[in-house]
């Protein structure tokens, strides 16, 4: 009520146009979402001009799929290893890539994940049913400034040949925030 | 400020609960809450850091007990408050009573999508050096502002090594309190998990922060 109201008197007073909201709610409800961001990493898998690109410089890679804007003005891409796990978190707010991984969900906005992502990044993983071999190391990058990182996880095992489409299928959102791995191809099937 | 949004390191939160198949919005108010925000940035009547601040600067009980939008909708209102863009009145009744305050601009459809795709870049020109390179080790200073910054309580003081420089963007620290951009270089420094959290830590684990100049130390 308080929400409604308060958009009641910003348009009156001139500040604000409906449509334009309905506008930004529609983007972000049905366009931009973790569906980009499987392109981006799609891409990466199968074309590796474009993984040196995008691991260079992500954000003008990442631009040419047509991914761009609030909230990924400056991404940056890093890659998981068989030696090396990455997660993302923001301790501060809620700092997200939104052009590729769309609006955060509420749990990389609640206080359990920012308090323990970066002093119990395993007990967190644990929490995603995700284990990892003890000897990986496990690399949290907090998003503390306008950076916003992409994970890039590592191509499943058994998908040789497969084309890009059939690729993005395979990588979840979790698995670009790190608090994920991709679906393998057995999980299509 | 040393406030509730400082999280990392703090226990008894618990276990980090994913909800399957989640919706992008819980409810018709976030959705109105989340959309008036971002056109509510485009009249210029603050900025990004300004909105940041607006959102944690509040008592430790009153923010964890709100839900996200709930932490955007109050910052909202209150720097809307603040600049006299609306009134307590106003929000009672739900209509305007008074004469609107002349803004820059603002959003409209024809605009969304373009202004959307710009964003707001925070990278700017220099002409000085930076003082970091990457593998140099540095100290996160103890410093403690009331004011906004974006440098998390759990490294100040512990000693890292730059990863990467990124170039000079806008100094949140001056931007939330109106002085200006005041840009200056921005590392990405990582720290070993021992080195954060003593033999409490997971040695096989480090983390990293985006850390500006100004924040950091020769170690």
């Amino acid at each position: 009520m308080r929400v409604r109201a308060l958009e009641t008197v910003l348009t009156e007073k001139g500040y604000v146009d409906p449509a334009a909201l309905d506008l930004l709610i529609e983007t972000y409800e049905k366009n931009v979402g973790p569906r980009n961001g499987a392109r981006v990493v799609a891409k990466a898998w199968t074309d590796p001009a474009y993984r040196a690109r995008l691991f260079k410089d992500a954000t003008p890679a990442i631009a040419e799929l047509g991914y761009a804007g609030r909230q990924g003005e400056h991404i940056v891409a890093i890659e998981n290893t068989p030696k090396r796990h990455n997660m993302v978190v923001c301790t501060l707010c809620s700092c997200y890539p939104w052009p590729v991984l769309g609006l955060p969900p509420v749990w990389y906005k609640s206080a359990p994940y920012r308090s323990r992502a970066v002093s119990d990044p395993r007990g967190v993983l644990k929490d995603f049913d995700v284990t990892l071999p003890p000897d990986t190391e496990i690399r949290v990058w907090d998003s503390t400034s306008e950076i916003r990182y992409l994970v890039v996880p590592m191509r499943p095992a058994g998908t040789e040949g497969w084309s890009e489409e059939k690729l993005a299928e395979l990588v979840t959102r979790d698995s670009m925030i790190g608090t994920g791995l991709p679906k393998s191809p057995k999980d299509l099937k | 400020m040393n406030g509730a949004q400082d999280m990392g390191g703090i226990h008894g939160f618990g276990q980090v609960t994913p909800e399957p198949n989640e919706p992008v919005f819980h409810a018709e108010w976030e959705k109105r809450a989340f959309a008036l925000t971002l056109a509510m940035a485009m009249p210029g009547q603050w900025n990004i850091d300004m909105s940041r601040y607006a959102r944690e600067n509040r008592p430790p009980a009153e923010y964890l007990a709100m839900s996200y939008y709930q932490l955007w909708f109050a910052a909202l209102e209150t720097m809307l408050k603040e600049r006299d863009l609306v009134t307590d009145d106003e929000i009672v009744v739900g209509h305007s009573l008074h004469a609107s305050k002349p803004v820059k601009r603002t959003l409209t459809p024809g605009d969304v999508l373009n202004v959307l795709h710009r964003g707001g870049p925070t990278e700017r020109e220099t002409n000085t050096q930076a003082a970091f390179k990457a593998g140099d080790r540095v100290r996160a200073r103890n410093i403690n502002p009331v004011t906004h910054t974006r440098l998390p309580r759990y490294v100040r003081g512990h000693v890292g090594v730059i990863e990467r420089v990124i170039g000079c963007h806008v100094f949140p620290d001056s931007n939330a309190t109106g002085a200006g951009e005041n840009p200056q270089w921005l590392y990405i420094v990582r720290f070993a998990g021992s080195e954060l959290w003593g033999p409490n830590g997971d040695p096989t684990t480090a983390v990293s922060v985006d850390a500006w100049e100004p924040y950091l130390e020769p170690a």
